[in-house]
Order: structure tokens, then sequence, then C-alpha cells
């Protein structure tokens, strides 16, 4: 493990390949919960929280059950379910440990199981630091660090394009491009701009 | 009447992609060139017809507390049947559709229709309902994916669209392109709908 890799991991997640606008993660939240800034900060940090919960878990299950019992095959199954129960049981236990981050933090909870980024970072995570022969320890921190960057990219994403879109609140677009089809285009314009990170070159 | 609606409805009226909004993701991820858009929408068309047929089947005999659960397990043993089976007998188009063929499971469109409309209503109409909605989300990857592919890289199917001194518009294939096209056809739809709402109610004046 070296610290360079490391490095190029998370700034790869966060701008690169960003989940929202490279990878095309997570669209329904993106598009759903960006309306008001304080919201999507909101969804954005349930989102870090639980990716980095599923790196860790879902690493676990790949690493000690799957690939032990010869039944990789069923890790869609297994993954998915991981998550949602994991989803159901941080919710439990930030509502008996904390009620005020239970009330900001708890209406996004139940939504993120539906989320693909939470289930694509699992997904991302095998295909690129578990199939190869990584020691098994560094393996282990570059996917929990993958899992925090990527839940970090998604978050600046939803946070620029909410603020984006309060600004857009007081323009006049035209009718039929109102809503959903203006924040696509946002969107495009964005990706444009993250499209200049590909050309960085790190570690 | 009825019957033939449940299967039309999802191909316009309520296509999933331009319509209700859900599915996105694979819709603008895999939508960088008609075939991939095909393989997509036949992989998410048969994990729908399955998770609808079996919903249907069983939906009197799942506790109501446990449904969603129920719902995920069921449609994830399609996608790894799907991801199995495509992985061995077409491995090039499981290649490029990517982490997105496992990431069926987490369609919004198939655990949406399980939820709204298999779970309350018999096999024959699930059925019909789940080939409609199949097709919708085909069609819109299919239609997005054509203009990306035609504008982004000159071809269809594979084919020389445009002469051989057509420089195709780059941006077009990238991310940017997916999410200015569908905004843009997002948008058009929209005219379309307002211009029908129109022609109906004057032709109501008309009659009234």
């Amino acid at each position: 493990m070296d610290l360079g890799q490391l490095f190029a991991i998370i700034v790869g997640a966060i701008f690169v390949s960003n989940f929202v606008l490279a990878r095309f993660l997570g669209l329904c939240p993106f598009v759903g919960v960006s309306k008001d800034s304080d919201s999507a900060l909101g969804m954005g940090m349930a989102v870090i929280f639980v990716m980095t919960m599923a790196s860790i878990v879902t690493w676990f299950i790949y690493t000690y059950i799957l690939v032990p019992l010869d039944i990789v095959y069923l890790r869609t199954i297994a993954f998915i379910l991981v998550i949602a129960t994991l989803v159901q049981f941080v919710e439990m236990v930030i509502e008996k440990v904390s009620p005020t981050l239970h009330k900001s933090l708890g209406i996004y909870l139940p939504l993120i199981t539906t989320n693909c980024a939470v289930l694509g970072v699992a997904v991302v995570n095998v295909n690129e630091f578990m199939v190869t022969d990584l020691p098994v320890a560094t393996s282990f921190i570059y996917t929990v660090v993958h899992g925090l960057a990527a839940g970090l990219g998604f978050t600046l994403a939803l946070v620029l394009m909410a603020s984006i879109r309060e600004r857009l609140e007081l323009v006049d677009v035209p009718e039929s491009m109102r809503g959903i089809p203006i924040t696509f285009i946002v969107a495009g314009l964005m990706a444009m701009a993250f499209l200049g990170f590909s050309g960085l070159k790190v570690g | 009447m009825r019957p033939l609606g449940e299967l039309v409805k999802g191909i316009y009226r309520e296509n999933p992609v331009f319509r209700l909004a859900l599915g996105l993701c694979p819709a603008l991820a895999v939508s960088t060139s008609v075939e991939n858009a095909l393989g997509m929408g036949a992989a998410a068309t048969f994990v729908l017809l399955g998770s609808n047929i079996t919903v249907s089947l069983i939906r009197n005999f799942i506790p109501a507390k446990v449904r969603i659960p129920c719902y995920i397990v069921v449609i994830a043993s399609f996608v790894t049947t799907v991801e199995l089976v495509m992985g061995a007998y077409l491995p090039e188009l499981a290649k490029s559709l990517g982490i997105f063929l496992p990431l069926i499971v987490v369609n919004c469109i198939i655990l949406g229709r399980a939820e709204a409309f298999a779970s309350k209503n018999t096999l024959g109409i699930s059925i019909l309902d789940a080939v409609g909605m199949g097709i919708g989300f085909t069609f819109a990857l299919t239609l997005i994916a054509a203009f990306r592919e035609v504008l982004g890289d000159g071809k269809l199917m594979g084919y020389m669209v445009f002469g051989p001194r057509f420089q195709p518009v780059l941006l077009m294939i990238l991310a940017p392109g997916a999410f200015i096209t569908i905004g843009l056809l997002m948008g058009y739809f929209n005219v379309l709908d307002a211009r029908m709402k129109k022609r109906k109610s004057e032709a109501e004046e008309k009659r009234g």
C-alpha cells in the first residue's frame, strides 16, 4: 500500500469518475432531493455514512463468506440484502443514540436502500480492489477509502446541483423545460466541467 | 380495451424513463450505442417479466410488512440469472454493460412495478404490464442511444450514417451528452404533451 495510490483513489472517486456525473449512479436522489441545499446536504451526509458502512460490510461478506464458500455468483443477492438490512439497522441505531441526528437524516435513510450508488460502490469495490491480488489489509483500506470518497463525490455533486437549482427558481425557463428537463441540462454542463478533471494524472 | 391499455401505456403515456423519471441511471449510462441499449432493454425486460410473474403469483402469501425484502430477493434472483446467462453466451455485451448488469436489482422501474402493479393484479395483466413497461424502457434507451451514437460516433448499429468526412461530436458519447440528450428529449415530450392536450380541449369545445 502506498499513499500515492490512496490519494489517486480519493481524487478519482470525488472528481475524475464522480459517481453522479461520470458514472451515472444515484441519479434518482440527484434529481429528486436537489431542490434545496439543506436537504441536499442532509441526504449527502446520509449517503456518505451508508456508503462507507456498506463498503466495509460488503468487503467482509465478500472476502470471508462468498470467496471461501465459492459462491461469488451470489454477490448481487448477498449485497442487496446486506445493504437493505444495514440501512434499517443504521436507522434504528441513530434513532436510539441521537434523536436530533435522526430528525435531520431520518427521512433520507429509507430512500437510500434503492439508491443505486450504494450497491454500485460495493460492485465497483469488488471489481477494482477484491478480484485483484492485493494483500488483504491493502484491499480493505482501499475499499473503505473508496467508499468514503465516492460518498463525498456524490455529496459534492448533489450540493452543487441544489445551489444551482435554487437560483434557477428565479429564472424564466421555457415552460416545457421546467423541472426535470432543465435539471438534466444543468447536470450536462456540470458533467462537462467535471470532464476537465479527467486530464488529471495522479499517483 | 383494458388489457391492451395495460400493454400500451408503458410505451408512451406512462413511459418509465421520460414520463415517470424512473430507471434513469442505466438509461444514461448504457446508451452510448444502440446495441448496448437493446441489450440492456432486453435484460431489464426479462427481469421485469420474471419479477412481475412471480410477485403476482405469490402476492397473497407475502405478509405486508416484509413484502419489499421479498420483492428484492425475487428480483435479485432473476438478475443473477441474467448475469450468468449473459456472461456465458454474450460475454462482450456483458462486459460493455459492466456494473449496470448487477445494478438492474436497484432499477426503480422493476421494484416500482412489483409494488404498484403486480402485487395488486392478476397474472395475465401483470405480464402485459411487464411487457409494456419493458418495451417502453427499451424504447427510451434506444432513442437516447440513437441520438448519441449517430452524433457522437457517426454510426448507427455499427454502420456509417454520414460520409467519411463527418466529424463526430465526441461530447455526445461522453457523460455530458447523455444528460443533455435526455434533458432535451424530456422537454420535447412535454411540448408534445401540451400540444396534444390543447388539441383535445379544442376538439371538445367544437363539439360542446
